[in-house]
């Protein structure tokens, strides 16, 4: 049994956004696998709730008319890596969230909860940053959309405003459009863990397959938020294809990133990690994408 | 301190395909209302955060960890444990009887939850490779088997149900 | 005569547990009882100066909070040890229900009981504690040192015990010209057991007496520590096990029973639950002591060993608990698996600020090999020596007796388990192979042995009871006080029956619950024990059963008891074979006698004074992805001999497991403290690294079967055993692949970074 002062269940994404207004203090729960796990641990004790859990309308994946894909924020990752739409233009984000946790975890845990925890190893973050994601936040003035990458404010906090719900995260056409990527979780055991490190890297190549349109990296557990390592993008933009290139873009990921010594792992140790990562993930996406390394 | 008020709701939903209704504090978790409530003894609480898979349940036919599920969440759901998977004169259920066969079941704490898992697997109809059937049994935890003989229960009882010889 | 001995029977308890229906301790708990939830400490050393429990007795559910200054003024001890009656061979009584000096990050405090859980934990939290402060060590060294805190009053520089081995003349022997020397310090971690079912227990009063239901291993020897800890008589104490969910060790000690109960007895005799949680479990219940072992070989350059000294210092924690009988056994094993004419050898046990060290499956032994184990395969890398042929020409050869146990090794059992294995992995050619590899990504294969011993004879008494009731069906039940914990002593114990006493298997009801009251004495499941040792009574019982039955025979056929035979359940007259009667007619005429009604039963106790050596190897083969410092473990292959399977299958499943232990002990598993906090920092089972169902490769597991000339049933050690060879061999596996040797476990991809960085496969 659980320490919670209140439990209110929200019935419809109208009526969520007028119980936040209605209890400023309450805590919305998703799936509940971080929200009741940290009310066991004495963290968020007696705290009131707010169940958006049955809320269907903000559960799926689709695609707009503009060609953004839509992923509700209460669709679970099993469900994110099953989807058809997800598996045609960002199977990598599918890949990556088939590695959160084991399987039932996978089941409870949605896409909306791992990113408004705000914390920095979770599987589908790097990749959303990798992507460009657009978070969509649904509040009392209506829907607003905000970059992935301003949503993370700080370690576990991220932009969600008075009486607002993220109702859905979007991935824009033209971050997915002729993209490949590949997402390398780094951790101490093979299910059932957190990252000690997330890489997830997509590029573009040219038609002819030899020149790299544009390359993303991201990382998460390489800094308090995820994050883009730019500098080795802007390296790999309009180069040929090469091992060597991917090296090199490695090598510049140390630019960007700023893990830090922690008991699960110690900073240079993360950063030897990030480099080898990102190599792999680079000729990976490279051979994705039909290039020839 | 001040006196909590409890808050009673009543939640309907089907366990292992019969309709019940119970009113339970909204503070319980689902593992809670099952042992509670139902004297459900199959489903077991190893850590109760999601990480041991002990009190693992199919809730519309995917595996949940009730022990990180609210039981008010299963109003309007199909929940199966352990004890639907009994015939009606006690026969088990093949994935049951392989677990016995091939040794499978040491100190019988994990099974249910690693036997419910399993139901799910086997209801997808599909074939899978060693690898695969172990990232699918990957949420749960065993300390005794080495989970040698879970595998091989399930993938026996996977051939088995699709129609074809166990590989060698 | 259909044997079931030798078969692998289903388990007797597989239904139960298939069901979900097999009852476990809060199973069996009414829903009614009040709920007590201890309150630890938040420093790792010091006094409580007060509780302030206004805030906790406040909160609405709370019945009653008991702290550390309401506890009885006894200390006692808690290790899953028989009792000794001499005063000097008796287990440390070292702490208290609720201890005012805490002694580790966890220690017990306070403890509240509430009606339900979520009222216990808030006056848990609600309970304000002040604490004087002192300062703490970690580490088992440093708690040696002069001026380092005194962590239990009767220890000068902590030190628990010390004992030592002197063979030949270490130092006069290690001067021969042309020795090579080889000098290594090991390490292993705090590992925890992990048990799926924490511990937990409930107790309630009943006519004057308190009784407990338990997750434990040992119910008889927990009524005495019960009895112990509240200064109440023995007698006055129950102890109910049910099934449990595995214990490995920890279920080994008396946990949280004497606390349970004396909660009770705090609230009028009602009910009360205490259950562990996870996190507790971790770190108030027991760990593996992690022991530094530093060992020096001399050596001939054609592998002789000359000279060997080995210093082992084992980290206790806060209390005694199984103290310093772990390092001693790692210790006396030392000269015996590869005896040296000359050995020095000293071990400590240490008490330091950590949680307490107890038993867990290898009881010393998987540090031991460890460090044992990666020395040698140091040595030959050093000699330039196989390995495989080191140990060919230094194990523990046939004949060898040990002077102290008087165990002797009857068979060429190394050789026959390493034999087995090399072909299952085909190690030689590999072992080539793999020399001199470059590029990032190699292989490699590594070998182990370990010693073992089974039950703990000499050291302390080894006796067991079994008593065998007839039913009117010809069917009987029997109890031992030896306990089912997942290993499967029950069907193994039902097919020793069915076989010694002629009945089919079917016919053979096991009670599975000890329960003090009822079951007769057996100190319970540890030291690999219970198939040899309880083999003994259930052996000699089913022989005075039988007699009883064939005596009642006589009298029922007027045949001569040398003509009786009692064969699968029918009574037999041997001279022609025919059979007389069944058992099930016989017995329903013997209790049902207006003449001489008996009711047929049996009950003996046997003391046995002997031990048997139980050996094997593990041989793995890894993958290691240098740039990415990860060891994959490719291929695991146990080989045991114990001599004669009771039930292969089980024996099997008990092999797997040990061996998945061993790969979390090898490659992932440890239980991590805050220096500058003395706080745990990973203590659930997210953050400590359990194998998963992916971190293994298939588990092979293989027997040699040798019988076991002093085994009623030619068997002997094997639940711990597959604990203890497969870390070494894995870190061996390393060797041969990399080149670099590691000296400590687990070989964590945090630990191969550091080392392949000074090695110079990594350079950033």
């Amino acid at each position: 049994m659980y320490d919670m002062k209140a439990l209110y269940q929200a019935k419809s994404v109208k009526d969520a956004v007028a119980l936040r207004l209605a209890h400023p203090e309450a805590q919305i729960i998703a799936g509940g696998s971080d929200v009741l796990v940290q009310m066991r641990e004495g963290r968020r004790a007696g705290a009131e709730l707010i169940s958006i859990q049955t809320l269907d309308e903000i559960r799926g994946v689709s695609l707009d008319a503009d060609g953004t894909l839509r992923i509700g924020s209460l669709t679970s990752f099993s469900h994110i890596t099953r989807d058809p739409l997800i598996q045609k233009y960002i199977n990598v984000l599918g890949e990556a969230v088939d590695q959160v946790g084991g399987p039932q975890i996978r089941n409870i845990g949605t896409i909306g909860g791992n990113t408004c925890n705000g914390v920095t190893s979770a599987d589908s973050a790097s990749t959303l940053h990798a992507w460009d994601a657009v978070v969509e936040l649904t509040g009392p003035e209506g829907v607003r959309r905000q970059s992935i990458h301003d949503f993370y404010i700080k370690a576990g906090k991220v932009d969600i405003r008075e009486g607002e719900i993220q109702t859905a995260i979007l991935i824009p056409k033209e971050s997915y459009e002729n993209c490949f990527g590949h997402y390398i979780k780094y951790a101490m055991r093979n299910a059932m863990d957190i990252a000690s490190l997330g890489t997830s890297v997509n590029v573009r190549l040219s038609a002819d397959k030899k020149t790299v349109e544009r390359a993303r990296v991201a990382f998460g557990v390489a800094g308090p938020v995820p994050l883009r390592a730019e500098t080795a993008e802007r390296l790999a933009a309009g180069q040929p294809v090469s091992l060597e290139l991917a090296e090199r873009f490695a090598q510049a990921v140390k630019e960007d990133i700023n893990p830090r010594d922690s008991w699960r792992a110690a900073r240079d140790f993360r950063l030897h990690i990030a480099v080898e990562s990102a190599k792999r993930a680079f000729i990976e996406s490279v051979k994705l994408a039909g290039g020839d390394l | 301190m001040e006196k909590h008020n409890i808050q009673y709701q009543t939640v309907r939903f089907n366990l292992n395909g019969k309709d019940v209704e119970r009113t339970v504090d909204v503070r319980a978790s689902l593992t809670d209302m099952l042992r509670n409530d139902f004297r459900m003894t199959s489903v077991k609480k190893g850590c109760e955060v999601g990480e041991c898979g002990a009190c693992n349940v199919l809730i519309d036919g995917e595996a949940f960890n009730s022990c990180i599920y609210l039981a008010v969440w299963a109003e309007g759901k199909k929940v199966r444990t352990l004890e639907g998977l009994l015939g009606p004169n006690g026969e088990l259920s093949d994935i049951q009887q392989a677990f016995v066969d091939e040794a499978a079941i040491q100190c019988g704490f994990c099974s249910p939850g690693f036997i419910l898992t399993a139901v799910e697997i086997l209801e997808s109809g599909k074939e899978y490779t060693d690898a695969e059937l172990r990232k699918l049994l990957s949420g749960h935890l065993c300390r005794c088997t080495g989970y040698e003989n879970i595998l091989r229960a399930v993938k026996k009882t996977m051939y088995k149900r699709l129609g074809k010889e166990l590989p060698r | 005569m259909s044997k079931s001995v030798g078969k692998s029977v289903i388990r007797v308890d597989a239904y139960e547990k298939a069901t979900g229906r097999a009852k476990y301790m809060d199973d069996l708990c009414d829903r009614s009882a009040l709920i007590a939830k201890i309150c630890h400490s938040t420093i790792a050393h010091g006094f409580v100066k007060s509780v302030d429990t206004s805030a906790a007795e406040a909160v609405p559910g709370v019945v009653k909070v008991l702290t550390c200054f309401d506890a009885p003024d006894i200390e006692f001890p808690t290790a899953g040890h028989p009792w000794s009656t001499d005063p000097h061979h008796q287990d440390v009584a070292d702490r208290k229900l609720l201890n005012r000096h805490v002694r580790y990050y966890g220690d017990e405090v306070a403890v509240v009981i509430a009606e339900d859980e979520v009222a216990a934990a808030q006056a848990v939290r609600a309970l304000k504690v002040e604490y004087e402060e002192l300062p703490f060590v970690l580490d088992v060294q440093e708690a040696m040192k002069d001026g380092a805190p005194q962590i239990q009053e009767r220890a000068q520089n902590n030190i628990l015990a010390h004992s030592d081995v002197r063979r030949g003349d270490y130092e006069t022997a290690r001067r021969e010209p042309g020795l090579i020397k080889v000098e290594g310090w090991y390490d292993t971690p705090t590992v925890q057991h992990c048990h799926i079912e924490n511990h937990g227990c409930f107790a309630y009063e009943e006519a004057g007496r308190v009784v407990v239901v338990s997750s434990t291993q040992i119910p008889h020897i927990v009524r005495r520590v019960v009895g112990q800890a509240l200064g109440i008589p023995w007698g006055k104490v129950r102890i109910i096990k049910p099934y449990i969910g595995g214990g490995f060790g920890n279920k080994q000690d008396a946990l949280y029973e004497p606390l349970c109960a004396w909660c009770s007895t705090k609230v009028g005799g009602r009910l009360v639950k205490l259950e562990c949680s996870r996190e507790e479990t971790f770190v108030s219940n027991r760990v593996r002591h992690a022991i530094r072992t530093h060992i020096i070989s001399y050596v001939r350059p054609d592998g002789t060993l000359v000279a060997r000294k080995l210093e082992a210092f084992s980290n206790q924690g806060a209390y005694a608990s199984h103290g310093h009988g772990i390092v001693a056994k790692g210790m006396n094993a030392f000269p015996q698996l590869y005896p040296c004419p000359n050995v020095e050898c000293d071990s400590w046990t240490v008490y330091t600020n950590r949680p307490s060290a107890g038993a867990m499956r290898g009881y010393g032994i998987p540090q031991a090999m460890f460090a044992g184990e990666s020395h040698i395969d140091d040595i030959c890398k050093a000699i330039h020596m196989s390995p495989l042929e080191f140990r060919r020409k230094n194990l523990m050869p046939v004949g060898y007796v040990d002077g102290f146990s008087k165990n002797e090794l009857y068979s060429d059992t190394f050789n026959q388990c390493m034999d087995k294995a090399l072909e299952l992995l085909d190690y030689r050619k590999k072992f080539e192979e793999y020399q001199n590899q470059t590029g990032p990504i190699r292989r490699g294969v590594g070998l182990a042995v370990f010693w073992y011993n089974t039950a703990v004879w000499p050291i302390s008494l080894e006796s067991s009871s079994c008593r065998m009731v007839l039913n009117q069906d010809g069917s009987l039940q029997f109890q031992t006080g030896e306990t089912e914990i997942g290993q499967g002593c029950d069907t193994a114990y039902s097919q020793m029956v069915a076989d010694a006493v002629g009945i089919p298997l079917g016919d053979v009801h096991v009670v599975s619950t000890q329960d003090t009251d009822i079951t007769p004495f057996g100190t319970g499941a540890y030291a690999s024990r219970q198939t040899y040792i309880g083999g003994f009574s259930i052996m000699q019982t089913a022989l005075a059963l039988r007699e009883r039955i064939l005596a009642v025979a006589h009298e029922q056929t007027r045949m001569p008891i040398s003509n009786l035979d009692l064969v699968d359940g029918q009574i037999v007259r041997k001279s022609d074979g025919r059979v007389l009667k069944s058992l099930g007619d016989l017995a329903t005429e013997s209790l049902y006698s207006l003449e001489s009604s008996r009711h047929i039963t049996a009950e003996t106790t046997a003391q046995i004074k002997s031990n048997a050596y139980s050996f094997g190897c593990s041989f793995a083969e890894v993958e290691v992805d240098i740039p990415m410092c990860k060891a994959t473990l490719l291929r695991l292959v146990n080989v045991h001999d114990c001599g004669t399977l009771i039930n292969p299958a089980l024996a099997e499943a008990q092999v797997h497991g040990g061996m998945s232990m061993a790969i979390g002990y090898g490659l992932s598993e440890e239980l991590k403290f805050d220096e500058k906090t003395g706080k745990p920092l990973n203590n659930n089972l997210l953050d400590y690294k359990l194998s998963t169902f992916m971190d293994h490769p298939t588990l092979e597991a293989a027997f040699v079967e040798n019988p076991e000339p002093t085994s009623p049933y030619g068997t002997k050690a094997l639940g711990e055993p597959p604990a203890c060879s497969g870390a070494p061999a894995i870190r061996n596996a390393i060797l041969n692949a990399t080149g670099v040797a590691i000296d400590s476990c687990p070989i964590t991809p945090h630990v191969l970074y550091r080392k392949f960085k000074e090695a110079g496969l990594i350079n950033d």
